[in-house]
């Protein structure tokens, strides 16, 4: 039992001190910009432009879904147009940025580690490595700029999805005008909302994106190994999405 | 010139490199042989520091490869060249790119590297297959990209691991004539780790066998193949017992 507990505290303290040996290598990469500048533009397609229709869907139908609890926990007691409120205050503060950033958690964070892990245990990674590249440069840094521009504007773009959706439940189906339910927006607005939005997107992909490759360039092993780092990455990812946001709300509001 | 002296690796509690001493000389190419799993690979990545040894040390060029920062190494490795066992070839790439990448690296001119590219391709017979991507080529075909791709490089130094292996007996032929000429048409210095043992006579000036970690027999062709070493003369003449 002693020893059991040990081993995973040993285990533990090792995958932190390789994620900081990680990180470093990360700092050290970024000055290395002829390498990564070039490359960060393919990977802002693929993580961002290629991401947007699983981000709105799921945007979609969240605006759909508070704007239709928020009438049936309002009505009779609160004004109606504090639906705009509700829909505005947690697509903008929380449920665009969260609700994105676990979806593609699963999405970016899992298809980092399966590309990196399945270049690793194929010697790719290596054969970068002889080519005199710095995996760090050609690799992960340009997949951690990426997703650290692309998420706040895919977030952007989700919560903008979740409020007209929001906007169009409140007019087909609790009739509210389309002047009550700005008015509700509008209410309790400050340009925060839409920042401290974004700022844990960015920093939700820059996690996700430093996990994935952490995870995907630690890969040992064959298709087994790959299959553990991708559910890995998606794990830590979500774990850490969450920690954050708690980690953000205390700091930030 | 690449020496190794007396390099120890240990994976855990694993011990694969025990005390191994060897000298590869300007200009010669020496066949590394012995049985699968004993650190012939291991051996090779030494060369370019893609390991470490625990203790002892590998010159390149009078370099102690392990001290280098991570500038002298990138240097360094523009000068060797290094065919994987499966290739490593980028799935995401054609052929053209996979081969141009290294060179792309050392800020090349595009017309040098696009006659660089087709040289490298000539010469491994492979000419007109610049479109093509690794997964729509056979074993065989990828072995020859990956070869192209350390030979467009002009190194002086070309490191092979494993050519041969999984391939059927002719195209083993080719790829160790492939390995010849590009000896002839470059002058690189190599290591050519198999345990084939007629690609290590078609191909090495020298060859030496690494058993338990350490250098059993190292000598030219003739030597070897008249041995009296009871190890070697079962594995050069693969004997079961």
């Amino acid at each position: 039992m002693i020893r059991a507990v040990g081993r995973r505290a040993v285990a533990a303290i090792e995958t932190v001190g390789r994620f900081g040996h990680f990180l470093q290598d990360f700092a050290r990469a970024v000055a290395d910009v002829g390498t990564w500048g070039r490359l960060t533009l393919v990977q802002m397609r693929r993580i961002g432009v290629d991401s947007l229709p699983v981000a709105l869907f799921i945007a979609a139908f969240t605006g759909v879904v508070l704007a239709l609890q928020a009438s049936y926990t309002f009505k009779g007691t609160v004004p109606l147009y504090f639906v705009g409120t509700l829909v505005g205050k947690s697509m903008m503060l929380e449920l665009g940025p969260v609700l994105v950033g676990l979806a593609l958690a699963g999405r970016v964070g899992a298809s980092m580690a399966a590309e990196l892990g399945t270049m690793k245990v194929t010697e790719q990674v290596d054969a970068l490595e002889t080519l005199a590249y710095n995996p760090q440069s050609y690799l992960v840094v340009p997949r951690v700029v990426a997703a650290t521009v692309m998420f706040p504007i895919v977030v952007a773009c989700a919560i903008s999805v979740g409020l007209v959706t929001g906007w169009l439940t409140s007019l087909a189906l609790l009739q509210l005008s389309t002047v009550d339910f700005i008015k509700g927006l509008r209410l309790f607005y400050v340009f925060k909302d839409i920042w401290y939005g974004l700022f844990k997107s960015a920093s939700f992909g820059c996690t996700i994106a430093l996990v994935g490759c952490s995870v995907g360039l630690g890969t040992r092993g064959g298709a087994e190994g790959v299959g553990r780092s991708t559910t890995q990455a998606v794990v830590y990812s979500a774990v850490l999405i969450l920690v954050l946001d708690a980690f953000w709300a205390l700091v930030l509001l | 010139m690449i020496k190794f002296r007396d390099v120890h690796k240990a994976f855990g509690a694993q011990r694969v490199l025990d005390g191994v001493t060897f000298d590869v000389r300007d200009g010669e190419t020496l066949a590394l042989i012995g049985y699968s799993g004993t650190g012939k690979s291991v051996t090779l990545k030494h060369v370019v520091g893609l390991l470490e040894p625990d203790t002892g040390e590998v010159y390149v060029d009078d370099l102690a490869v392990s001290t280098l920062d991570r500038a002298a190494l990138t240097t360094l490795r523009q000068e060797i060249g290094y065919v994987f066992q499966a290739a490593a070839l980028f799935d995401s790439m054609s052929v053209a790119d996979n081969v141009a990448l290294g060179l792309r690296r050392r800020r090349l001119g595009d017309d040098e590297i696009e006659e660089r590219v087709h040289e490298a391709l000539a010469l491994v017979d492979l000419t007109g297959r610049d479109a093509a991507f690794p997964a729509e080529l056979s074993g065989g075909m990828r072995k020859r990209v990956g070869i192209a791709r350390a030979i467009a490089l002009r190194p002086r130094y070309i490191l092979y691991d494993e050519p041969t292996t999984g391939l059927d007996p002719v195209t083993s032929a080719v790829i160790d004539q492939l390995m010849v000429r590009t000896r002839e048409h470059t002058g690189a210095t190599a290591i050519v780790v198999t345990h084939d043992m007629r690609s290590a006579y078609a191909v090495g000036d020298r060859i030496a066998m690494l058993y338990e970690g350490r250098i059993r027999q190292a000598g030219t062709v003739e030597e070897i193949q008249r041995t009296d070493d009871a190890v070697v003369r079962q594995f050069i003449e693969g004997r079961p017992e």
